[in-house]
C-alpha cells in the first residue's frame, strides 16, 4: 500500500513541479511531463519500479482520449472525412513504411525486418499531437484536421498491422507461443478464423448497438439518482468495459472506445461524459508521458549517441518529407502544410506496442528493440520543439490576416442555454426559430427526453459546474442564457461566468425584485424577471376588460413598465445584501419616491402625464399664438 | 347598396370631442363595416392578409382621422405602408382596389381661413392631402373631396357628426352624386351633393 502511495505521490509531484514551468516557457505540457519523467527515472531505478508496466497502465489515457475524440465527431462528419482518412492516412502509412523499409534494405537488413521497422516508425503519436494541437488551438485549422485524419487512420490501421506482423516472422524461428505477450485473456484464441471474425464483428456491433440503444436508458436511470460520483463511476465503467471487450476479441481498445464515442456524439449526455472522463484522461496521459521519459535507456544513448541521434533525425526527416508531399498533393494552404508535415514527424506510442509485439513474434531480433524504442522516444521528445519552431518561425511567414478566413471552422454553438424549462425553453424555441443553433444544458433527464421527442437536442448535466460549462464551450460562447429554476444557482453561475468569462453576454432569469438586486451585484446586467412581462400583460388585459381603449391600455402598461424598471434600476444601486430592505434608510426613502403606484396614477400624476402627453390637443390659445406669430412674420417680411 | 368600410384612427379618442361625436353617429348606422384602427392594432402588429381581405370585400373605403402635422396619425401611415403593397394596390398586378372609392374624413385644429395662401397655414388643406389623393390615383380608385371639420377644438361637432352620418348613409345607398363629390374642393355637412335634393 505504502509503495503505491509513494509511487502515486512521486508521479503527481513531478508532474505538478514540471508542467507549469514547461507551459509557462511555452514548451507545452507534453514536454513538461517528459522532463518530469526523465528527472524521476533515477529515483524509479533506485526503487526498482517496473516503468514499462506502469506505461501499459497509463496507455489507458490514450483509450480515454480517443473516446473523447470520438464524441466530437458525429458519424456524418466521419463520413465526410472518408477521403482524407483513406487518402491522407493511407498514403502516409504506405509511403512512410516504403521509404523507411527501403532505407533499411539498402543498409542490408532482411526485407521482413525492414518492413516491420517501416510499419513501426510510420505510426505517429496520437497522444502528443492531439494534446498539443488542442492546447495551442490549432485543431480547427486545415492542418489540424488533416493531422487528425492521419492519426485516426493510424489508430485503425494498428489492427491489421497487428495481424500482419506475425506473418513476417523469419522462417526457422519458432512461432510465438503462450509466452506472456499479447492479451492475457482472449475470446478468440482457441477458435477457427471465421469464428473469430464473427465474434469480432459481433463485439463491434455490440458496442455500436449498445451505444445507440442502451446508454440512454442507463444514463437516464443513473441521472435520476442525482449522485455525481455514481455518474462518474458509470462513465468510467462504460469506457473500461468497452476497452475490455475489445481486448478480449483482440481489437484495439482505443478503436472500440472511439467507436463508442462516435455513437454517443449526438447524445444528451455527451458534455457530462466529457467533463467526467476528461480529468482521468489528462492524468493518465500525463503519467504515460512521464513513463516515456523515465524509460529512456541513457546508457545505450551515451554509448551510441551519434548513431541514434542521426537515425532519429533521419526518421523524422523521412516522415516529414512524405507528409509534406501529401500536404502539397492534398492542397493544404500556406503554413498549414508545414504544421501537418512537422507535427506528425515523430514516431508514436503505438510504435512501442508494435516493437514489443514484433519482438515477441520473432520478427525483430531482441537486440534491436532498445534502439528502436530510443529513436521513438527521442522523436517524441523533439516534437514539442518542432511545434515551437512552427509557431515562432514558420507561421509568422505565412500569417497574413486573410489566412484566418481559410481555416475550416468546425461546428460551433456560441449560444448556451442553461436550464430548458418554462423560461429557457421559450428562449431556445425563439432562437431555433430564427435559425440560430444552441447548446442546451439541463439536469432533468425527463425534460431532455421530452425535448428529444420534439426533435430538440439537449445535454444532460448540472450547468452550474464550471467543467460542464467548459465542455459546452463557454470559452468561445457569445451568449449565455441563465435560466435555471433555482435562483441561488443562477446567481452562482452569473458570479462564476462574470469573473472567469467576462466576454460572455449573459441574459439572466430573475425570480423576483430582490433576486434582481442580487444578480446585479453578481455582475449580471441583462436581467429579466420571470413573471414580470406576463403580469404586465395580465394588467393590460384588466385595463381593456374595464373598458379602456386598447391603445391607451397599451401605452399605460408601457409607461408602467418604464416606471417600474427605472425604479428597479435606481433601487439596485442602493440595495445592500447585508441590510434587509426594511432597515435600509436609503432604500426606503428612494422606494417611497419611486414606487408609490397610487400616486403615480393619480390624475395629473407622473404616470398619466407621461402617457397622455403626446395626444393632448392644443388649446385655442395655442392656435391663436400660431396665427399671430405667422401673420406677424408676414407683416415684417419686406417681400 | 354599396359595401362601406369605415376606418377610424385616433390614438387618444378620449381627447377628441369631434371624432367621438362622429363615431357615435356611425355606430348607429347599419350595413357599414366599422374598424377602430388603434383598438385593432394597439401594438402596431397589422394583419396584412386580414386588412387586404377587408378592402377587397368593400366598394367604398372611408378613413377618418385627425390631421396631425399636416398628415395622418402614425398608425394610418403604417397601415398604408404595409397593406397597400405592390401587387395589391399598385405595381404589377396591383389592381385589386381598382374602381373602388376612397373618402377621407379629417378634423383640423386650425380654422378654415388658416388653410389658404393668406392664412397662417399658408396652403390649402387639399395641398396637404395630395399624398392621399395620389395614393388613390395610383391604385386606380376614385378620390372624393374630403369631409372636413375645421376648428375642431372650439366648435360644437354635433352638426358635423350628423352630416357624417348622412354622408355615409348616402354613399351606402348610392344616393351621393360622386361626380360632384369628386370635383368639389371639400365636403362639409351643409354642402353634401345628395342625389334628388337640391
Amino acid at each position: 500500500m505504502s509503495d503505491f502511495l509513494l509511487l502515486a505521490f512521486l508521479f503527481l509531484a513531478a508532474g505538478v513541479a514540471a508542467v507549469p514551468i514547461a507551459t509557462a516557457l511555452g514548451l507545452g505540457s507534453v514536454l513538461g511531463y517528459l522532463i518530469a519523467g526523465i528527472a524521476l527515472s533515477p529515483v524509479l531505478t533506485l526503487l526498482e519500479v517496473d516503468v514499462v508496466s506502469i506505461q501499459h497502465f497509463a496507455e489507458f489515457g490514450v483509450v480515454m482520449m480517443l473516446f473523447l475524440v470520438g464524441q466530437e465527431l458525429e458519424p456524418k462528419r466521419l463520413w465526410e472525412l472518408r477521403n482524407r482518412l483513406l487518402g491522407l492516412g493511407g498514403l502516409q502509412v504506405a509511403g512512410t513504411t516504403a521509404l523507411v523499409a527501403g532505407a533499411c534494405i539498402v543498409f542490408g537488413l532482411d526485407w521482413r525486418i525492414s518492413l516491420a521497422i517501416g510499419l513501426i516508425l510510420a505510426m505517429s503519436s496520437t497522444a502528443i499531437v492531439l494534446q498539443t494541437l488542442g492546447e495551442k488551438g490549432l485543431m480547427r485549422g486545415d492542418g489540424g484536421q488533416a493531422s487528425f485524419s492521419v492519426l485516426l487512420f493510424q489508430d485503425i490501421a494498428v489492427i491489421p498491422i497487428l495481424a500482419l506482423v506475425p506473418l513476417l516472422a523469419i522462417p526457422g524461428a519458432h512461432h510465438a507461443g503462450e509466452d506472456g505477450h499479447g492479451p492475457s485473456m482472449s475470446l478468440v484464441a482457441d477458435i477457427e478464423g471465421w469464428q473469430a471474425a464473427l465474434v469480432t464483428a459481433g463485439a463491434i456491433a455490440l458496442v455500436i448497438a449498445g451505444g445507440m440503444f442502451l446508454t440512454r436508458p442507463l444514463f437516464r436511470y443513473i441521472a435520476k439518482a442525482r449522485l455525481r460520483e455514481i455518474f462518474v463511476a458509470t462513465a468510467l465503467a462504460f469506457v473500461v468495459g468497452i476497452a475490455l471487450l475489445m481486448t478480449l476479441v483482440g481489437l484495439s481498445p482505443a478503436l472500440g472506445t472511439f467507436l463508442a464515442g462516435v455513437v454517443l456524439a449526438n447524445s444528451e449526455y455527451r458534455h457530462e461524459l466529457e467533463s467526467d472522463i476528461d480529468p482521468f484522461r489528462g492524468l493518465l496521459l500525463g503519467l504515460f508521458f512521464m513513463t516515456v521519459g523515465a524509460a529512456i535507456n541513457f546508457a545505450l544513448l551515451w554509448d551510441e549517441l551519434f548513431l541514434i541521434l542521426g537515425l532519429t533525425i533521419a526518421v523524422m526527416a523521412a516522415k516529414a518529407l512524405v507528409l509534406l508531399i501529401l500536404g502539397f498533393g492534398f492542397g493544404l494552404r500556406g503554413s498549414q502544410k508545414y504544421l501537418f508535415g512537422l507535427g506528425l514527424a515523430q514516431a508514436g506510442e503505438f510504435g512501442f506496442v508494435l516493437t514489443s509485439f514484433a519482438v515477441s513474434n520473432f520478427v525483430l531480433p531482441e537486440t534491436m528493440a532498445p534502439t528502436l524504442n530510443l529513436i521513438i522516444t527521442l522523436s517524441m521528445m523533439l516534437t514539442p520543439g518542432l511545434f515551437i519552431f512552427y509557431e515562432r518561425v514558420i507561421r509568422p511567414r505565412f500569417d497574413r490576416p486573410t489566412d484566418r478566413d481559410d481555416d475550416e471552422i468546425t461546428e460551433q454553438h456560441p449560444i448556451i442555454i442553461a436550464g430548458h424549462g418554462r423560461y429557457g425553453g421559450i428562449v431556445n424555441r425563439m432562437l431555433l426559430a430564427a435559425g440560430y443553433r444552441t447548446t442546451v444544458l439541463d439536469h432533468s433527464a425527463g425534460q431532455l427526453d421530452m425535448l428529444r421527442t420534439f426533435g430538440i437536442n439537449g445535454f444532460y448535466g448540472d450547468a452550474t459546474r464550471p467543467d460542464l460549462l467548459t465542455a459546452a464551450g463557454i470559452g468561445e460562447a457569445k451568449l449565455l442564457i441563465v435560466a435555471l429554476d433555482d435562483p441561488d444557482q443562477n446567481e452562482a453561475m452569473v458570479h462564476y461566468v462574470h469573473h472567469n468569462h467576462p466576454h460572455v453576454h449573459m441574459i439572466v432569469r430573475a425570480h423576483d425584485r430582490r433576486h434582481v438586486y442580487r444578480l446585479y451585484q453578481a455582475g449580471a446586467r441583462d436581467i429579466i424577471r420571470e413573471t414580470f412581462d406576463s403580469s404586465v400583460r395580465a394588467g393590460r388585459s384588466a385595463y381593456e376588460a374595464l373598458g379602456m381603449h386598447p391603445f391607451e391600455a397599451e401605452r399605460l402598461s408601457r409607461a408602467f413598465v418604464d416606471a417600474d424598471r427605472h425604479a428597479l434600476y435606481e433601487l439596485a444601486q442602493v440595495w445592500d445584501p447585508a441590510i434587509p430592505e426594511t432597515e435600509n434608510p436609503e432604500y426606503i426613502k428612494l422606494a417611497r419616491e419611486l414606487m408609490t403606484d397610487i400616486e403615480l396614477g393619480a390624475s395629473g400624476g407622473a404616470f398619466r402625464e407621461r402617457t397622455e402627453r403626446g395626444w393632448t390637443p392644443p388649446l385655442p390659445q395655442d392656435t391663436e399664438a400660431d396665427r399671430q406669430r405667422q401673420t406677424g412674420q408676414r407683416a415684417a417680411d419686406p417681400r | 347598396m354599396a359595401r362601406l368600410l369605415h376606418y377610424a384612427a385616433h390614438p387618444a379618442p378620449s381627447s377628441s370631442q369631434a371624432n367621438r361625436a362622429m363615431l357615435r353617429v356611425v355606430r348607429g348606422l347599419e350595413g357599414i363595416t366599422q374598424v377602430d384602427l388603434y383598438a385593432e392594432y394597439p401594438r402596431y402588429d397589422i394583419d396584412i392578409a386580414e386588412e387586404q381581405a377587408r378592402l377587397l370585400a368593400h366598394d367604398v373605403i372611408v378613413l377618418q382621422f385627425p390631421l396631425f402635422w399636416y398628415s395622418c396619425p402614425a398608425l394610418v401611415k403604417e397601415w398604408l405602408d404595409l397593406v397597400w403593397e405592390h401587387g395589391f394596390a399598385y405595381g404589377q398586378g396591383g389592381d385589386k382596389l381598382k374602381g373602388k372609392t376612397l373618402l377621407l374624413a379629417v378634423t383640423t385644429g386650425g380654422p378654415q381661413e388658416a388653410y389658404s395662401a393668406e392664412g397662417y397655414q399658408h396652403f390649402e388643406l387639399r395641398t396637404f392631402l395630395t399624398p392621399f389623393e395620389q395614393t388613390a390615383r395610383l391604385a386606380q380608385m376614385r378620390f372624393l373631396a374630403p369631409y372636413v371639420f375645421h376648428g375642431a377644438l372650439k366648435r360644437d361637432p354635433a352638426a358635423h357628426a350628423l352630416g357624417f352620418g348622412t354622408l355615409l348613409g348616402a354613399l351606402r345607398d348610392e344616393r351621393l352624386d360622386l361626380r360632384a363629390a369628386e370635383t368639389t374642393d371639400i365636403l362639409t355637412h351643409d354642402t353634401l351633393p345628395l342625389i334628388g335634393i337640391n
